[in-house]
């Protein structure tokens, strides 16, 4: 049977997929831009809408990064009103598990679930680092491995939460005068993490309780995804390296009791759509050398390098010095365990083709999934679904808040006509469009 | 006089829920909430308060036990609303200073400038062992250290100067650096390195209000753009201190605006009317006006009440917009890192 494939929108920004130079480039904070984004992946049908999180502006060499957008709004508040002006769209909200209690973002998501009629989500951020603690109370005293085993905690007891009503306490009997059945929402859990006990103030929405994703490639994150999630959230856009992926994660489910059905693969994705291939093609390496301006592609490079290269010409040869390891140039995002390999291909390419340290960043860094012709794009998304490299994709546009509209108007249509994707929504909750039981 | 009103369940009558006009599922979607904002924005009122805890309600066999979050249905109330103030009651003792400042910016962005927020805090042990951070404190501690919390929340909010955003294509910059500021703060119990995550909201500041409850409470009210003074005895002396002692914050006004909480029944109208003149007439700004039901009580407020308020001149237009501190008669406050860097 033809399988069906799965579209989530990411509001994009803070890092440099976003083209915010362009002049159809909108505000990344204003309310009308999150609307018109949820607006056009829900005539899209899509699955879910999906806001990524972070809780301290990036650094640089010590000062604030200021090429890539910075600045956000709190997504459970821009979500929650996303759920007035949507009908079906999924409503999907990273939160860090480390800065969070887990009472209060049971509380929190229970009540963006209820609000949007069972649409909402959970992206299960497990560990963050300790120049984030800074920001908070608690959290950034932890050590990795207890950050990522306080994250298990805190998911559990969330799901704890929500299935503290197990069901058929709502009675809202008015004439009897019974609203809830008395004791229902009760919950006492002692674990290493967190010691608390009271009741749950919110019973379960019509989808039961809101899905969970989990992003993660480490083994300890696909095992993590393979025992609690319902999306995982990959890195794994190219075909080869989907497949392998997806092969992995899905054996795991076995163990747990789960059907490979109840386990979504969905990696983020750029893609390009243009008239012709010729055109696509074109198009996105104008759009990678937007993304990547001679500043930029230092800071990647210094990212890579560990060092400071600002003394290097971005449209040079690549810096000559050896990367070092476990440097602090860069902080807040992720930086590379083992950069010599990766410096060696740089090299490799650079001298092989006569890159420039710029066009060697754009074109090692900066690829984009899906390029071409709305035939092409359409063709390739499918085929990776029906050869199992994915379940579906979480597209993640170059530009706010236009940047799905060629997706939706042009590719869309020829997947539904393939008779891969909905023509309209089936059901009302999240959990329907992803084909997940409540 | 300014108009508030009180969104709490089903009304303030704990068995509001029980009318047959009520679906009590609509308290579960918001919708309840909704359409009653929605009644006191066309009647010209000018803010809704959400009513909120961090523990659950009572777990009370004729009462509904269950509660949204406040902050998510102020959200939820926002893009179907256009003029009306929301400010989610936001316990601040067992909660991160950071991610409430962010929830509370956010509020004002995607509203369009008309948020605020009902600082409060909890002493209660439910609270306490729902968190399980740390043991019930008094209320002294409490309000003390949410004065810190609503120190740190104006400042992470003057973190972004309003031009922070440049997007200068010619160096490639999106933001100006320098613009944006550590706030390094630092309180007996908790520290925040900042700058916020989210730039500078719309109304500067969105406007801190206190509920007063206790003596403490009245103390942390010196530091509010808005106090609610229960219906009492004591509404003399406690606007007096409030007004001889009132700093709130710099570049809005030098005392507080002060409105009193009052319960309402819709049968009660004509001597409604006649408290709110008296209060009135007893300097006071405004009422708060708390239905004893959402769905019975609030057609009769828009529809009798504020008709007859300004029949005799003691509000404005229903019509009129504006930021929830303009309709307060606050100024912008001044962003206090303005130029520090420069």
């Amino acid at each position: 049977m033809t399988k069906q494939l799965h579209l989530a929108a990411h509001f994009p920004g803070v890092n440099n997929t976003t083209v915010w130079s362009d002049p159809a480039s909108g505000s990344q904070i204003e309310f009308s831009s999150f609307r018109k984004l949820a607006e056009t992946a829900e005539r899209g049908t899509f699955d879910f809408f999906f806001l990524a999180e972070g809780l301290r502006l990036r650094e640089v060499k010590g000062k604030i990064h200021d090429l890539d957008v910075v600045g956000r709004p709190e997504s459970l508040t821009v979500l929650s009103a996303l759920a007035a002006v949507t009908t079906h769209l999924g409503l999907a909200a990273t939160v860090n598990s480390t800065f969070n209690e887990p009472y209060e973002l049971a509380k929190r998501l229970a009540t963006l679930d209820h609000v949007s009629g069972g649409r909402a989500a959970w992206n299960v951020v497990t560990s963050w680092d300790a120049f984030t603690g800074e920001n908070f109370r608690r959290g950034g005293y932890l050590d990795k491995a207890d950050r990522y085993t306080r994250a298990q905690e805190s998911l559990r007891i969330v799901r704890k939460l929500w299935d503290s009503w197990t069901g058929d306490e709502l009675v809202l009997d008015q004439a009897a005068g019974t609203f809830a059945r008395e004791g229902a929402g009760a919950f006492a859990d002692d674990g290493p993490h967190f010691s608390i006990h009271g009741r749950f103030g919110l019973p379960p929405s019509p989808q039961g309780r809101p899905v969970i994703i989990q992003a993660g490639d480490s083994d300890e994150g696909r095992e993590f995804a393979a025992a609690s999630a319902d999306v995982i959230f990959s890195r794994h856009g190219t075909f080869a390296a989907g497949q392998t992926f997806y092969k992995d994660v899905k054996s795991r489910l076995a163990k747990y009791g789960r059907s490979e059905d109840s386990l979504k693969i969905m990696p983020a994705v750029t893609v390009v759509v243009a008239d012709t291939d010729a055109e696509a093609i074109e198009k996105a390496a104008y759009i990678r050398e937007q993304q990547v301006s001679g500043p930029t592609a230092l800071v990647l490079a210094e990212l890579l390098w560990g060092r400071d290269l600002s003394a290097y010409d971005p449209d040079g040869p690549l810096p000559a010095e050896d990367p070092v390891v476990g440097s602090s140039v860069t902080q807040g995002r992720v930086g590379y365990n083992d950069p010599f390999p990766i410096v060696a291909e740089w090299r490799a390419q650079a001298e092989a083709n006569g890159w420039s340290l710029r066009q060697t960043v754009i074109n090692q860094q900066n690829r984009q999934t899906f390029v071409g012709s709305p035939t092409t794009v359409a063709e390739a998304v499918n085929r990776h679904v029906q050869e199992n490299a994915a379940d579906g994709f979480v597209l993640v546009p170059h530009l706010t808040p236009g940047g799905l509209d060629d997706f939706v108007d042009r590719v869309v249509p020829l997947l539904r006509e393939y008779g891969v994707f909905r023509t309209e929504y089936s059901g009302t909750t999240l959990r329907d469009h992803l084909g997940l039981s409540r | 006089m300014i108009i508030g009103l009180e969104i709490d369940g089903a009304g303030a009558d704990p068995a509001a829920w029980r009318g047959a006009e009520v679906d009590p599922r609509a308290l579960l979607t918001g919708e309840l909430a909704v359409r009653a904002a929605q009644r006191a924005e066309a009647a010209g009122i000018d803010f809704v308060t959400f009513a909120d805890a961090l523990e659950a309600p009572e777990d009370v066999p004729d009462r509904v036990s269950v509660r949204l979050d406040a902050l998510g249905l102020a959200a939820r109330v926002a893009p179907v609303t256009e003029r009306i103030g929301l400010l989610p009651t936001i316990t601040v003792t067992h909660t991160e200073p950071f991610h409430v400042q962010a929830s509370v910016a956010t509020l004002d962005h995607i509203s369009g400038g008309r948020a605020g927020w009902v600082v409060e805090v909890s002493t209660s042990g439910e609270a306490a062992a729902v968190i399980g951070r740390r043991e019930p404190a008094s209320a002294a501690e409490t309000w003390r250290e949410a004065r810190y919390v609503v120190d740190v929340s104006r400042r992470l909010w003057d973190s972004w100067e309003d031009d922070a955003i440049i997007r200068d294509a010619s160096t490639g910059r999106y933001v100006d650096r320098e613009r944006l500021h550590y706030v390094d703060f630092s309180s007996p119990t908790f520290s925040v390195k900042g700058p916020s995550i989210v730039p500078r909201p719309p109304q500067g500041h969105p406007v801190t209000a206190v509920f007063v409850r206790t003596p403490e409470a009245l103390e942390a009210a010196r530091d509010a753009e808005l106090v609610l003074l229960p219906d009492s005895d004591e509404v003399a002396a406690q606007l007096q201190a409030l007004r001889t002692s009132g700093i709130a914050a710099e570049g809005s006004r030098s005392v507080p605006v002060i409105v009193v909480s009052l319960p309402v029944e819709a049968e009660e109208v004509g001597a409604l009317v006649e408290e709110i003149g008296r209060w009135a007439a007893a300097g006071i700004d405004g009422v708060h006006l708390r239905p004893a039901s959402l769905e019975l009580d609030v057609p009769v407020i828009a529809d009798q009440v504020l008709p007859e308020l300004r029949a005799r001149g003691l509000t404005g237009p229903a019509d009129r917009g504006g930021s929830l501190r303009g309709r307060l008669g606050l100024g912008r406050p001044r962003n206090t890192f303005s130029g520090s860097a420069r």
